[in-house]
């Protein structure tokens, strides 16, 4: 609307010199990932070393991990952030890595909240210490140019399929974990899987998601389970402290010990949903462009994809399928608007109804302390979804470097002391 | 048949009772255990044992009770779960319980959909807070009870968080304001934190019951919380067993659980045994040589003594006002103390001055002329004026010239004191950069001695406990509420006095170094760094610095008396031979009696406090702008901010519409784009009816539907717009949400902040009152006008509104916001060319649109011009200045006006930016490093200010005027 000519300005550069990434670099240098899902993230780091990078998905869960970022990044930053500085650095200063040969990579969304300013907070927090370092974009929205991740058609379609694969096996163990009659079945059943899904990637046969996923299902199926049912509760939120131990103080494990089932609706989920926004932008907006056509044939081929998948988890029967995205938008309408795309947005309240609709009526909704979309789309749609769902029981948990463990752990135990009476009245 | 036992353990108390199987209560107890949490349970088991013997059901309940539980193997049970089936026991009827612990509180929701709530992890409104604040005052709880039952008047205080209380208490405790009325004032807040905190958007009603200690014990708070919530008085139950009422509920829970014998349960938690789970740190000191050496080494800056019984001659007083504490110190010529005054306030700083001065001419005995006396800190005013001192002086300015003295090399001044954290970096002698700790992350001195107390000791014994210590706790480093819970931790595991008091020690310093400074290593911190404040004399606060830093630093003896050197030796350099500081004869005279009344000059309302001294003279503070003091205001000639109050709303012409009366909100987004939404409206024949102006009181009428108590004060603010706009019975209210915002070519991309856009949404969740009929809130991007014309005449599809109609109203729109900030540039370039003709320097106070409101940014504008400055504001200056390309990601309409309003600072010598930032606005966590880093690359100051709903300037002032003070430093050098 009215373009506003701006009157021929000059560029003042106020930026600070930073090592970019060259192809070359491929060879000799390894790239450090954070961690965010364990397995997801080790079938990734198998694909790209068998593209020719040496890459590494960092472990390092100590204390020094925290105390690392607290130091680097800027206080009201968000804790995701923390804790992937704080892994940078912590791996850097280990003497594990040749700190001249090392390339640090993160993902960047370019939505309107702050995680898409990672990039350069990594960048300022590495200045003062490993000035040398480059630190690479992993981004579809063509930002970071001289630094972001190359990235092309056949890979992006091998990362899809190792999303789905990842997604399928965290669905299933989370399914069979609690219930396993002999202990450490349930975690056989996955290396088996683990192992089946980077044999294809080596020996070719990846694509046939079809057969894998179904033999990834009959891995875990075949795992001898007690018989005996546990509260269910979800796990939904900010991408990084949803998904990562190291954010979320080790949540799924604390739900095990208190004898639940934690369901984790699944990161396909959130690819979907950053695909639908970019859509979105086009229908709410009358945005127009290749721009929208490709995402709009991205999003059917992916949505085909999950919904075929969906059809394996029925057929074969032994699991609760994963959710269909499209019923997961139709959940997000009845509580907010899909416009509401920024971080995880309408994503959230969209899962808290659906895993209500599925049986899972506890949540625990995990935000970073202070995460603006979340005021909205998380503690702000808490009402609506009681409104909904009359035994939704919700607990909001905010994590952050100082937030103490005893106080998360108390917060939701009481959320489970409810969850408990709940289910003892519906037994 | 085996009796039931609830044992709950507290973050202060630990409370047991014994309950038989029909619910009849046998025995109760309620007991403080200081951290000895182990030890006060075995006790008071011992003592069951005693009276009752025999089998038990037991469960442990309560924030510390679950590391207990799980090494002891007895239940546990949650404690709302608890007080729950208390409640359903004994009090059927009940529609709603609040329980206030020592850092918890609570409320269930029993009728209409239970709902069970407790505090998050920044929350005030605690028992811990009431403590906190009770120790500022220098009373104990039970005397700020009976003060606050005698109260006349309630003062806004912060509730969220105890530390931002403490900013709004601390000015009135200097301004001499009744203990009575701060007393109630606290309860009030805490009971504020709990109806918005918690509550959350679900109003509590009905027959409510009271539980937990402090409402048990605190008759004032009971009162307030009855008085806010419209209790009648058989609807507010306060149970005679209300402080151990969670433990009760534990018993009962216990009737399921497997009996034990008593002597199996004492030996159950005899071996419960602290676990490895708390980090520990390395020992201060390894043994008692290596502590005599530093010692020895500090000692070598201490300052001489002269004898004021025998000393004959000049000499110059200096005061600091401060926080929490008065310091006095009177100098020879040469440097040397004459006498030397450290002292808590108690809250009657000109008390305790008058007297020590009058014991200085006692001592002296008419040997010793004060040629010369200043006073700085928070009651510099107040002061000052009472015994007509020399000088005032800015604290920070008084401190580097303190450290001057000790190190005339120094680089490097910290200094904490019992409320603040203050750093600055010296670069050719002139303070180059200040840093004052954000309200949030404090943790300062006044923090230690909560801790001290709550312990049942001094602080000074608290804090030797830990220079020993062998493993000192890891507490993190941010607000004090979260080290309360990091504590809380460390007790539960079993730590030991002795390793939380060193944890403390070292947390404090960390907060500093990484929180306040944000120092990346410690070379950042410079060489010659001087350390001072109370705080450092606590040697254990000392060491933990010297080994964080990894640098030896000087500690001067006076270390708490720094402010007060710094203003003797001002009034030294600055004596004109004659003081005018009041004789002996004056202060036998000397009176004061202070009143507080209500301001009416204007619609801030301000508490005024006047203190009118035996010679008729008064002093008056608490005043916003010089209206309040009685005189002239300054001119708002030269205010932007001033002229866009009053131009923005001009944007409505007011015309009586035929088709209905549309509600506009004026907070968050629509303080920029209400010229659009007029425009708009009034061409299509509505009227336009705006909300009621921003006050702390509509804040409070829409608190009840805020969920989510860490947004910012703006976005809160928004819930009481609405609330008045609903009031005035308006035909719709009318809100778009917008994920992008106008393109103004100059970032990479053009969002709204999530708060910006999207608050709509959680304004129609949240607000019971709202439909979709009376609350119209369309997903539109203003820069797509086909589509946002069609979503416009979509949404008003009741009104039948054509696209014509609708296109044209736009353009309207349109018009009138292009002619608002021409208006506003225009306005801009005319306040610089008087500011210029005039001399005056000029103040870029940038932020967003929505801080221009007075309630949101408190009036600094008005303190900006009373200090003889110019205000500009970031978008009436951005357009004249370059683009610029930043270091992190240029994606948000308002911010990227920021860096360019920065850019423009610069480039003008007589410019400077002040930056405004909403406290919880995490995209300001980037905005503002980088708008720094552009002002250092320029040798520009960067100054900030965190605004929240603290409506106390004493901070900020200080905070400009040594800003001002380092300018003109600046300005003397470059002529040099």
């Amino acid at each position: 609307m009215d373009k506003k000519q701006n009157i021929k300005r000059n560029t003042k550069d106020y930026t600070n010199e930073y090592p970019r990434w060259q192809p070359w670099m491929k060879e000799s240098y390894t790239i450090l990932i954070p961690d965010m899902l364990p397995w997801h993230f080790a079938i990734i780091e198998r694909l790209l070393k068998l593209e020719g990078y040496k890459v590494e998905v960092l472990k390092n869960d100590s204390r020094a991990v925290i105390d690392e970022g607290l130091k680097h990044v800027h206080n009201d930053t968000c804790y995701p952030c923390l804790c992937t500085v704080g892994q940078y650095i912590d791996a850097l200063k280990s003497g594990k890595y040749d700190v001249n040969h090392v390339a640090v990579m993160m993902s960047q969304s370019g939505g309107g909240c702050r995680a898409s300013n990672y990039i350069p907070l990594i960048r300022k927090a590495l200045k003062a210490e490993f000035p040398q370092v480059p630190v690479l974009s992993l981004n579809f929205s063509g930002l970071e140019r001289d630094s972001s991740f190359p990235i092309g058609a056949k890979l992006l379609l091998k990362l899809v399929f190792a999303i789905f694969y990842g997604d399928a096996i965290m669905w299933c163990y989370n399914q069979v974990k609690p219930y396993e009659g002999v202990q450490g079945d349930a975690d056989r059943a996955r290396d088996e899987a683990m192992e089946l899904v980077m044999s294809r990637f080596e020996k070719g046969g990846y694509a046939r998601y079809k057969k894998i996923i179904r033999s990834i299902i009959d891995k875990f199926a075949s795992v001898a389970l007690t018989g005996e049912r546990k509260v269910k509760v979800g796990i939904v939120g900010e991408i990084y402290v949803k998904y990562s131990a190291l954010g979320n103080n080790h949540l799924e494990q604390f739900l095990l010990s208190e004898g639940c089932e934690p369901v984790v609706p699944v990161l396909m989920d959130y690819v979907l949903y950053c695909v639908v926004n970019n859509i979105n932008d086009s229908t709410l907006y009358g945005k127009k462009g290749i721009f929208y056509t490709v995402n709009k044939l991205l999003y059917a081929l992916l949505h085909r994809m999950q919904k075929n998948i969906i059809k394996i988890f029925k057929k074969q029967g032994s699991f609760e399928p994963i959710h269909d995205f499209e019923h997961l938008r139709k959940c997000a309408d009845k509580v907010l608007n899909q416009g509401v795309k920024m971080g995880e947005g309408w994503l959230i309240p969209a899962e808290m109804a659906a895993l209500a609709e599925t049986g899972t009526e506890n949540i625990v909704c995990a935000q970073p302390f202070g995460c603006l979309p979340n005021h909205i789309a998380g503690k702000g749609a808490i009402r609506t979804l009681k409104n909904l769902y009359q035994n939704e029981n919700i607990v909001a948990v905010d994590y952050d470097p100082s937030a103490t463990k005893v106080n998360q752990e108390n917060r939701i135990k009481l959320m489970l002391a409810t969850a408990r009476e709940n289910y003892g009245q519906i037994k | 048949m085996a009796k039931l036992m609830g044992i709950d353990v507290g973050s202060t108390t630990v409370k047991v009772t014994v309950v038989e199987q029909d619910g009849t209560v046998l025995y109760k107890s309620y007991e403080r255990h200081f951290a000895q949490v182990r030890e006060t349970v075995l006790s008071e088991l011992k003592k069951i044992k005693e009276q009752f013997g025999g089998e038990f059901c037991a469960s442990i309940t309560g924030s510390a009770g679950l590391g207990l539980s799980q090494r002891s193997g007895i239940n546990f049970v949650q404690e709302v779960q608890a007080a729950f089936v208390a409640i359903r026991r004994f009090y059927p009827d009940a529609d709603a319980a609040i329980e206030l612990g020592g850092e918890d509180a609570k409320i269930i929701f029993i009728t209409g959909g239970t709902e069970q709530r407790m505090n998050g992890s920044c929350a005030g409104g605690t028992g811990a807070f009431i403590d906190q604040m009770a120790t500022l005052l220098n009373i104990s709880v039970q005397e700020m009870d009976e003060y606050a039952l005698r109260a006349e008047k309630i003062y806004p205080i912060a509730s969220r968080c105890g530390v931002f209380a403490k900013s709004d208490i601390q000015p009135l405790i200097n301004q001499g304001a009744r203990k009575e009325d701060i007393s109630a004032s606290i309860f009030q807040a805490v009971v504020d934190q709990t109806v918005s905190g918690l509550a959350q958007g679900r109003r509590i009603k009905g027959k409510v019951l009271f539980l937990g200690g402090p409402l048990y014990f605190l008759k004032g708070l009971r009162g307030a919380f009855v008085r806010t919530l419209h209790l009648s008085e058989e609807n507010a139950v306060f149970p005679e067993d209300a402080p151990c009422f969670m433990s009760i509920g534990a018993a009962l829970h216990s009737a399921g659980v497997k009996p034990m014998n008593i002597d199996d349960i004492i030996s159950a938690i005899e071996g419960a045994e602290g676990s490895d789970e708390v980090m520990t740190g390395e020992p201060l000191f390894k043994d008692k040589e290596e502590y005599a050496a530093f010692v020895k080494r500090h000692r070598a800056t201490d300052l001489t003594f002269a004898d004021i019984a025998t000393y004959e001659g000049d000499a110059y007083l200096g005061i600091d006002s401060g926080s929490t504490t008065t310091k006095l110190i009177l100098i020879t010529p040469d440097c040397r103390i004459l006498y030397s005054h450290y002292q808590s306030n108690n809250g009657q700083p000109v008390d305790i001055i008058v007297d020590k001065l009058k014991e200085i001419y006692s001592l002296s005995q008419g040997r010793i002329t004060i040629k010369g006396s200043a006073v700085t800190g928070y009651g510099e005013d107040l002061i000052k004026a009472a015994i007509k001192a020399d000088f005032g002086i800015v604290e920070t300015v008084a401190h580097f010239k303190a450290a001057l003295h000790f190190n005339p090399d120094v680089d490097f001044i910290i200094d904490i004191g019992g409320q603040d954290i203050k750093c600055f970096k010296i670069k050719n002698r002139a303070i180059d950069s200040i840093m004052l700790n954000e309200a949030c992350s404090s943790g300062c001195g006044s923090f230690i001695q909560t801790f001290a107390r709550a312990m049942g000791m001094e602080i000074d014994k608290f804090s030797q406990l830990g220079l020993f210590a062998p493993r000192p706790v890891e507490l993190g480093s941010r607000c004090t509420v979260f080290m309360n819970s990091a504590v809380k931790q460390a007790q539960k595991e079993g730590s030991s006095v002795e390793d939380i008091s060193a944890g403390l020690s070292i947390s404090i310093v960390k907060n500093a170094i990484y929180k306040v400074i944000r120092a990346a290593s410690a070379d950042e911190l410079g060489d010659n760094i001087v350390v001072q404040g109370g705080t450092f004399l606590n040697d254990a606060v000392l060491r933990a610095f010297e080994r964080e830093t990894g640098k030896n630093v000087i500690r001067p003896g006076i270390a708490g008396l720094m402010g007060a050197f710094g203003a003797a030796l001002y009034a030294k350099e600055m004596s004109g031979g004659v003081s005018t500081t009041m004789g002996e004869e004056g202060l036998e005279k000397f009176s004061y009696k202070s009143n507080s009344i209500v301001c009416r000059g204007c619609t801030s309302k301000c508490n005024v406090n006047i203190i009118t001294f035996a010679d008729g003279s008064r002093f008056i503070s608490g005043n916003k702008c010089e209206r309040g003091a009685g005189r002239k205001p300054a001119s708002d000639e030269l205010d932007i901010y001033s002229y866009k109050q009053q131009r923005l709303p001009a944007c409505i012409t007011g015309a009586k519409g035929t088709r209905g009366r549309v509600g506009l909100p004026l907070q968050l987004g629509m303080y920029e784009q209400l010229p659009i939404w007029a425009g708009f409206f009034e061409s299509l024949g509505f009227e336009v009816v705006l909300s009621d102006k921003s006050s702390r009181e509509l804040y409070f009428l829409g608190q009840h539907t805020v969920a989510s108590d860490t947004a910012c004060y703006p976005a809160k603010l928004m819930h009481g717009h609405i609330e008045s706009l609903i009031d005035k019975g308006v035909d719709f209210i009318f809100m778009p949400c917008e994920s992008y915002n106008l393109d103004e070519h100059d970032s990479v991309n053009h969002y709204n902040c999530p708060i910006v856009a999207y608050y709509p949404e959680l304004l129609k969740a949240n607000n019971e009152r709202l439909n979709k009929d009376n609350f119209i809130m369309p997903y539109i991007d203003l820069n797509m006008w086909d589509n946002t014309v069609k979503k416009l005449c979509a949404s008003l599809k009741k009104y039948g509104i054509s696209k014509k109609q609708a296109d044209d109203a736009l353009k309207e729109g349109f018009a009138r916001f292009e002619k608002y900030h021409a208006d506003v540039r225009a306005k801009g370039r005319d306040i610089t060319q008087k500011a210029r003709e005039q001399g005056k320097q000029i103040i870029v106070l940038a932020g967003r649109p929505y801080h221009v409101d007075n309630e949101i940014n408190h009036g600094i504008n008005k303190l900006l011009t009373s200090l003889g400055l110019a205000v500009l504001s970031e978008d009436a200056v951005f357009d004249e200045a370059d683009l610029v390309k930043v270091n992190v990601l240029n994606q948000w309409t308002y911010h990227a006006r920021l860096y360019r309003a920065a850019e423009y600072a610069c480039r003008n010598e007589d410019v400077n930016i002040v930056q405004l930032v909403s406290f919880g606005c995490g995209l300001d966590a980037i905005t503002t490093d980088e708008v720094r880093s552009i002002m250092e690359k320029n040798d520009k100051l960067y100054t900030q200010i965190k605004i929240d709903e603290i409506n106390n300037l004493g901070v900020v002032k200080i905070r400009l005027r040594s800003m001002l003070a380092a300018i003109e430093e600046g300005k003397k050098l470059k002529k040099a």
